[in-house]
């Protein structure tokens, strides 16, 4: 199969893959960076649990053509805490706060919560949870989540 | 003492950090040296015979291992009552019908070896409404059951039927009597985290199965039963879980895809993963059991209930998981939920072309509670008494003995029925009422305690503490998100006296813990938390011990050291007989003191170095700290009435909700819901929210826009644009009242909390519309199209 070559930040480094030109950018941060974070939750780009974060913006992984990441920046969950493993203060409060229970919706959500609090530092819950509403999660009920992210905004600021 | 340091404490679930940094291994992310993927061909047709299949052309596409039809495989039967194969040969009846499946190199390669196997079908007659499969003369299902023995009828030979009491006595005793006809459809879990194993064998074919169940050791035995009859027999299994993204009865059953898994392990002498798809998330799993009840119940002139009769019909579709034991937990609220001293049900589960089914959070009781509490609202309407009174009239109480007999020990029901009045103002919205807007309540008793529904209801725990104080619980359950690593270390901190970061907690191994009959129905905090708690004792008699023997030469050796540092040190004069016996002694947060001076300056010592002391001294007698415990509990299997007392606990707990209608669209919204629930005691606070708030999201789903659309027996919507389950955005303002009674069973009086949450949810949504505008919907889910054109009838 024809393969591209893109290169691209990926948590902050600079970084090159030579993939079939047919994969997307989760399969990519998968299969070719074993960065097991992203989630294919359903493939399709309904379910959120491959989202990460595009320049800047929350996007699902799973749709995303990987020749279109050339030039851009990724950040993932492996990349969101800091170097010395200081947990961002979203991650705490997902922990502190049990917005987490089976995981599985968890990087996802995270990262969708991350670019919204880059962006909106003290953001309202309607917009909380706007920003989570394209990742879904059967366990939680979402309201722990949205408590959590609203814990980690206060942190932040 | 009375005072818990961890128990009752919301201690956050930080044992599970690697799920919030993306290093959580599930099944996705589980590779092994050399791993083939496996993919299954499903059926084209709901019932049609296998004329011929060709699997030359997809043999031939490179990077396939091995291609596997059920002419391949010995032609063993599996299941609940063995009503199916693996692959299925000659015949298929429903679309999900296992025809074929590949391992290949790659997923790619093996989804396009699928395509390339051709099948040549032969349309037999079908029947999807279980009504129409019932009648005589309507296509038969299976020529023939598990025996070769020829089959007349759909019906399943599974007569579900309890009777207490006398129903006509009952009803002449009533001065009122409703009947009503409900029915529920068919929902998926919509576990986040797809389906999947992998299957290796190593060359003297035992088997390790990296898996997802939440019944490791049942699995497991099911597995040994399989493999006994396809050569294997006296071959070792292990079942190994990985990290499970979510369950809620989709891990309760050994699904086909796990036996095809191991077939083409065994084939091709690789590991093999099969993973689905989200696809085949909501076609090829079997999904929540619907069910169609005609109920009718009566009462006296007081409001006292005095019948109820119930029948039900189960769309059972082409084989049978658990869903067609549903009606074994539908017996539970329609015996017990509420004193009703005559009862009547039964169950008939009929085979269709349909899917067929299997357990979800609450297993039957959400079904059934839809039934029962849409009967207790037309009943307190037709007798004229507030449905809030007349849940109070009527509610269980501490000490009674249920029809089923289902010993009620602890209840908090009428606190949490009055909870709920009070919180959603009741009294005040019932007399002003508002236009189109309305409040309905919904109550529930769910098992646990446990449940014994195999003969072993148990749960297995061996405990160890090592010379640094690390405590390591080797549990015999598994987490599928519920937080029990977090649960169980803080029970075993309070009960062993240590921290809860001492603990580790090995979960989900057949290799590495004893039995337990599976992380289902309520039953895990309960069941581990008392094996735990039992185990801690050996544990710390073991400590103890030493400590007697120890402690006064630790103490002693510091002082002499003392007084080589410092000469004019002078060695205090101490009662040694304080800690001379065992059970004079106790340990908490780490410490070992005597009771009757737990603050003594001399002898409160760090367990670790008693450990320590115990483990290193010189030959032949050192000892290590390691115990292990077996907890099944005192309770009773159904009898042949389907009678016992199955559970040590039972849950209860009422939903109460206030809806506004938008008569325009038939749109729902719901403006508060209130979650009062008797949860004995919360071990953790925080995570015993996250369950009720989880189970009552579900519940919702399940009231207003969850349905799988099967038409003529296929999945129209398997998808999560076309199936709607809730998202963030839809607000559901929950208030939660934990009421804690202490149950004397329970592990720190702590109850099962898993399931309670959705049961009542539904119904008390509906009760809530009909005092809204009226008019009652008695089909899940309720959708705007449904209520607007019950309205429009009601014109």
């Amino acid at each position: 199969m024809k393969k591209v070559s893109v290169s691209f930040t990926l948590n902050g480094d600079p970084v090159t893959a030579e993939v079939p030109v047919t994969w997307s950018l989760l399969k990519t941060l998968r299969e070719y960076f074993e960065l097991n974070g992203a989630k294919k939750g359903c493939g399709v780009g309904e379910c959120g649990a491959c989202t990460v974060i595009v320049d800047g913006d929350a996007v699902s992984s799973c749709l995303y053509p990987i020749p279109e990441i050339e030039g851009r920046s990724v950040t993932t969950i492996e990349g969101i805490a800091s170097a010395e493993g200081e947990l961002h203060p979203l991650q705490k409060a997902f922990i502190e706060n049990n917005g987490v229970q089976c995981g599985y919706c968890t990087s996802g959500m995270l990262m969708s919560a991350k670019s919204l609090l880059d962006q909106n530092p003290d953001p309202t819950e309607d917009e909380i949870r706007t920003s989570i509403a394209g990742n879904f999660c059967r366990c939680t009920g979402y309201i722990q989540i949205v408590e959590a992210i609203g814990m980690a905004a206060e942190t932040i600021k | 003492m009375s005072e818990y340091l961890y128990v009752g404490k919301s201690i956050p679930r930080t044992i599970e950090t690697d799920k919030v940094t993306g290093r959580a291994i599930y099944i996705d992310d589980l590779k092994r040296p050399g791993m083939l993927y496996g993919k299954i061909l499903y059926s084209k047709y709901a019932h049609a015979k296998i004329k011929n299949i060709d699997k030359s052309k997809a043999e031939k596409l490179p990077g396939v291992r091995a291609i596997l039809t059920g002419y391949d495989i010995p032609d063993v039967r599996v299941g609940f009552i063995k009503d199916q194969t693996v692959l299925k040969k000659d015949v298929v009846r429903q679309f999900r019908d296992e025809v074929a499946a590949v391992a290949a190199i790659s997923p790619e390669i093996a989804e396009e070896a699928l395509g390339l196997i051709k099948v040549e079908y032969e349309v037999l007659p079908t029947v999807f409404d279980p009504v129409e499969a019932m009648k005589e003369g309507a296509p038969l299902v299976h020529e023939v059951d598990a025996r070769g023995r020829p089959l007349k009828s759909n019906i399943l030979p599974l007569p579900w039927k309890f009777y207490a009491g006398d129903i006509e006595t009952g009803r002449k005793a009533s001065a009122y009597t409703v009947k009503d006809s409900v029915s529920t459809t068919w929902v998926n879990q919509c576990c986040m985290g797809p389906s999947g194993c992998v299957a290796e064998f190593d060359m003297n074919n035992n088997l390790t199965l990296y898996d997802q169940t939440n019944v490791i050791h049942l699995g497991k035995q099911r597995i040994m039963e399989y493999f006994a009859q396809i050569g294997l027999k006296g071959k070792k299994v292990r079942v190994v879980n990985a990290i499970v993204g979510g369950s809620f009865g989709t891990k309760l059953d050994t699904d086909i895809y796990e036996f095809i898994c191991m077939q083409l392990a065994l084939k091709t002498r690789k590991p093999v993963k099969i993973l689905f798809s989200r696809e085949e998330e909501f076609f090829a799993l079997p999904p929540r059991q619907p069910a169609i009840f005609d109920i009718e119940q009566g009462c006296d002139k007081e409001g006292r209930l005095t019948f109820r009769k119930c029948e039900a019909l189960l769309d059972n579709g082409a084989y049978t998981s658990w869903g067609a034991t549903t009606p074994s937990v539908m017996m539970m609220p329609m015996s017990s939920l509420y004193r009703v001293p005559n009862v009547s049900f039964e169950a008939t589960c009929v085979y269709t072309n349909n899917i067929y089914c299997q357990a979800m959070r609450g297993y039957g009781n959400p079904q059934a509670n839809f039934a029962v509490e849409t009967s207790m609202d037309t009943l307190a309407e037709e007798a004229g008494i507030d449905p809030a009174e007349f849940r109070l009239i009527n509610r269980n109480q501490s000490g009674d003995e249920t029809p089923q007999r289902l010993k009620i020990t602890s209840c908090g029901l009428e606190e949490c029925i009055n909870s709920v009045k009070e919180k959603l103002d009741w009294d005040k919205k019932k007399k002003d009422k508002k236009k189109a807007r309305g409040v309905g309540m919904a109550s529930l008793i769910h098992v646990a305690g446990g449940a014994r529904v195999y003969m072993s209801d148990g749960h297995g725990i061996m405990i160890k503490v090592d010379q640094n104080g690390c405590v390591d619980v080797f549990e015999s359950g598994t987490d599928q998100g519920q937080g029990s690593p977090t649960v169980i270390s803080q029970i075993v901190a309070e009960a062993l006296g240590f921290k809860p970061e001492d603990i580790s907690l090995t979960m989900g191994d057949t290799g590495l813990s004893l039995w337990d009959a599976g992380t289902h129905a309520s039953r895990h905090t309960f069941m581990a938390g008392n094996a735990a708690i039992r185990c801690c004792e050996k544990v710390k008699k073991q400590i103890l011990d030493m400590a007697v023997q120890y402690m006064p030469k630790l103490i002693k050796g510091g002082f002499k050291r003392k007084k080589r540092k410092d000469p004019d040190f002078v060695q205090p004069d101490l009662d040694y007989s304080l800690i001379s016996n065992p059970e004079d002694m106790d340990i908490r947060d780490r410490m070992v003191f005597p009771k009757s001076d737990p603050d003594h300056p001399y002898f409160k010592m760090d367990v670790r170095e008693i450990v320590r002391s115990g483990l290193h001294v010189g030959v032949g007698d050192s000892r290590v700290v390691v115990a292990e415990e077996f907890y099944d509990p005192p309770t009773e299997m159904l009898d042949r009435e389907m009678k016992g007392n199955l559970s040590m606990t039972y849950a209860f707990g009422t939903t109460g909700v206030e809806v506004e209608v938008d008569e325009e669209t038939g749109e729902v919204t719901i403006l508060k819901l209130i979650a009062a629930h008797d949860v004995g005691k919360a071990i953790n606070p925080t995570l015993l929210l996250g369950q009720v708030y989880g189970a009552v999201y579900t519940g919702v789903g399940y009231g207003l826009t969850e349905e799988i659309k099967v038409v003529n027996g296929r999945v129209m919507n398997p998808n999560f644009r076309d199936y709607k389950m809730l998202t963030a955005k839809d607000v559901i303002p929950i208030t939660p009242v934990v009421v804690e009674p202490g149950d004397e069973a329970g592990p720190f009086g702590a109850k099962g909390i898993g399931e309670p949450g959705l049961v009542p949810t539904a119904p008390a949504i509906a009760n809530a519309i009909y005092d809204a505008i009226g008019v009652r919907i008695t089909d899940l889910p309720i959708t705007p199209e449904k209520i607007l054109t019950a309205l429009n009838d009601k014109q």
